[in-house]
């Protein structure tokens, strides 16, 4: 084995010298190791029963569920690539934006007559294209994010309003239509959109738990100096969270607008704060370096259960941005509480 | 295990080239120049005390020898004889140079595995991370080399949870994983008890015994001494003395770098 045999000798013959040290033993209990998992999940369950307890008749029919689903993966796909973002400790206001700019990549590549795939693949490629550009001007010309990312959303935006000259685009076209099955049809009443956030659950879990990548947004978020003194790319990392984070826009551009069957130039307005939420309400913390692929799914349901539920329980359209907020607040504050409880 | 323990003073095999040298570096920060036209070589199977004043450059030269810090234009860095491109830490540390460094380079939110094995994670045959091995390799390593009671240890703790001197020993450890053919010491006797400094000074003392070299800085002159081969005084970015222990006694050097510290100049007694 790859060891110094002679220093391990040594600490063998100091051991017995020496009395034991200090007694690591206690492998951290599950919930010690999951604690902040359970606290979210607690804090949904909370939320749900809340609900079904105010507005049975609303909540115990399906109807609910189904403007749930249809709608929480737009924002969703997106908070689950934020996640990545915000654990090297960064942040990305510009996909909004972004989500409209691929989908001119898309219109413009389908109506020049390439076929239907090729679009999609431009979309996700301007995407990361965005990512690039965010990821680059942060980890190697050095500008906060925060301040960056406004900036790049006011760009992308406006290239894309100037090149769309502010017309939206029906997404009507019969060659449209196994794009559509696939991503927003709907199955036994499934929207597809649902089986997609799964999927890329999936997949950006096994990213972030099973590849060297992952290891290192980790490292990178937790103590970027660290990182860099045992070698690790700082600024390779960033910029690769920050192009799944402009595919995951792509990808959610293209749903979203397929869901309407029509591409707004107005595309993402409104999903800023919803994404953002659900991050943050998953318990990826915004100093970086801790968070979950899994967090950020049972964030993103929260978030969405609210806006499907506050509407739905006819509550007065006055007040349901307070609802909302209060509950978002008593959530983190909710969680915090028993995180730091099933800890100790 | 030999013992190296008589101070032996089996001074430099020059024979063969040195495995890292050091020609003309200089390493400014802005106004601040920390390293003015250094040169250093670290031969085969040597041990090189580093010593200065706080400030000194040790820290800045040891990381330039890593490639955390690219030397000014003029400088050269030769690993084997070759002048190195695109020098790293990756490229340093795959080509067996392993550091502890005075910061200590750990992520405390994370667990002890994830900071054994960053920036060198281990991977299954398909490419996947390979999480339960480096678990399981990270306990066989807390329990056989720091001595934590077996079965007892837990890597999943995070670093956050450990003590200053515990923390210190995982940053040891990792440095000793790789098998390094040269392995940095920056204090890593900072924060350690008498116990597991001692341990710390002998494992630095049969690295030799197979052919491969350290660098040890260390402000106590006591531990540095019986270890080296050789020291080697830097004072406000200049090597100010280069000297084989042989050639003085440790109140020769006590006195030199009193010398150093109040002259700038180390004169050569012996
Ligand atoms: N990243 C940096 N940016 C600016 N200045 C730096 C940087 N790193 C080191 N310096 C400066 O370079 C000089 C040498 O620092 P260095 O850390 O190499 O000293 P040292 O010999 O290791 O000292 P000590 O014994 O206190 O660890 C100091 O004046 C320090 O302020
Ligand atoms: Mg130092």
């Amino acid at each position: 084995m790859s060891i110094d045999e002679t220093f391990l000798a040594q600490g063998a013959a100091e051991a017995d010298d020496g009395h034991p040290k200090a007694d690591h033993s206690r492998a951290p209990s599950i919930w010690r190791r999951s604690g902040l998992q359970i606290g979210i999940l607690a804090v949904g369950v909370v939320i749900l029963v809340t609900f079904i307890i105010a507005a049975p008749d609303v909540f115990l029919r399906a109807n609910i569920y189904q403007a749930f689903a249809s709608t929480t993966p737009l924002f969703l796909i997106m908070a689950l690539g934020l996640t990545l973002v915000v654990i090297t400790g960064e942040i990305d206001l510009s996909f909004p934006s972004v989500m409209a700019l691929s989908m001119v990549s898309f219109v413009y590549a389908f109506q020049a007559g390439m076929f239907v795939g090729v679009a999609f693949l431009l979309a996700i490629l301007t995407g990361a294209l965005a990512g690039f550009i965010n990821g680059t001007l942060v980890s190697r010309v050095g500008i906060p994010s925060l301040v960056i990312t406004i900036g790049t959303a006011f760009l992308f935006r406006g290239i894309e309003l100037a090149i769309m000259s502010g017309r939206g685009v029906p997404l009507t076209d019969a060659g449209l239509a196994p794009v559509r099955a696939v991503l927003v049809g709907r199955y036994f009443g499934v929207p597809m959109q649902v089986v997609w956030t799964f999927l890329l659950a999936a997949l950006l879990w096994f990213i972030l738990n099973r590849t060297k990548f992952g290891a290192h947004v980790y490292l990178v978020g937790d103590n970027s100096i660290s990182a860099k003194l045992m070698g690790v790319s700082v600024a390779r990392t960033k910029t690769g969270a920050f192009m799944i984070m402009g595919m995951c826009a792509a990808f959610a551009g293209v749903v979203a607008s397929f869901e309407v069957s029509y591409f707004w130039p107005t595309l993402g307005d409104g999903s800023l704060l919803n994404t953002i939420a659900s991050v943050f309400l998953g318990g990826t913390s915004v100093f970086g370096g801790t968070g979950s692929v899994f967090g950020t799914l049972i964030g993103g349901f929260i978030i969405g259960a609210l806006n499907a539920g506050i509407v739905s329980a006819g509550i007065n359209a006055f007040w349901t941005q307070a609802v909302f907020g209060l509950v978002i607040v008593f959530s983190v504050v909710l969680q915090t509480l028993i995180t730091r409880r099933v800890r100790k | 295990m030999s013992s190296a323990t008589d101070g032996s003073t089996g001074g430099p095999p020059p024979q063969q080239g040195p495995v890292i040298e050091l020609r003309a570096v200089s390493k400014s920060f802005g106004e601040v120049r920390s390293l003015i036209n250094v040169d250093f070589a670290l031969y085969p199977g040597e041990i090189v005390g580093l010593l200065g004043d706080n400030g000194a450059g040790k820290s800045t030269l040891i990381k330039t020898i890593m490639g955390y810090h690219a030397p000014d234009p003029g400088g050269q860095i030769l690993f084997r004889g070759e002048p190195v491109s695109d020098w790293s830490v990756a490229k340093a540390r795959s080509l067996g140079i392993e550091t502890v460094y005075q910061e200590r380079a750990l992520c405390e939110l994370q667990p002890i595995w994830r900071n054994m094995f960053m920036g060198r994670e281990r991977r299954t045959r398909w490419g996947a991370l390979d999480v339960s091995g480096m678990r399981r390799e990270a306990a066989r390593l807390m329990s056989e080399q720091m001595g934590f009671t077996s079965t007892a240890v837990h890597p999943d703790n995070t670093v956050q949870t450990m003590s200053g001197g515990e923390k210190q020993g995982v940053a040891i450890t990792r440095a000793l994983y790789f098998e390094a053919q040269v392995v940095i010491l920056d204090e890593p006797t900072m924060g350690l008890s008498l116990s597991e400094t001692r341990k710390t000074l002998n494992f630095i003392r049969s690295i030799k015994d197979r052919g491969r070299s350290a660098i040890f800085i260390d402000h106590n002159v006591f531990h540095v001494y019986p270890v080296v081969d050789r020291i080697v005084v830097l004072d406000r970015g200049r090597v100010t003395a280069d000297v084989v222990k042989g050639d003085l006694t440790v109140e020769d050097l006590i006195h030199g770098l009193q010398d150093v510290a109040r002259t700038g100049e180390w004169s050569q007694r012996a």
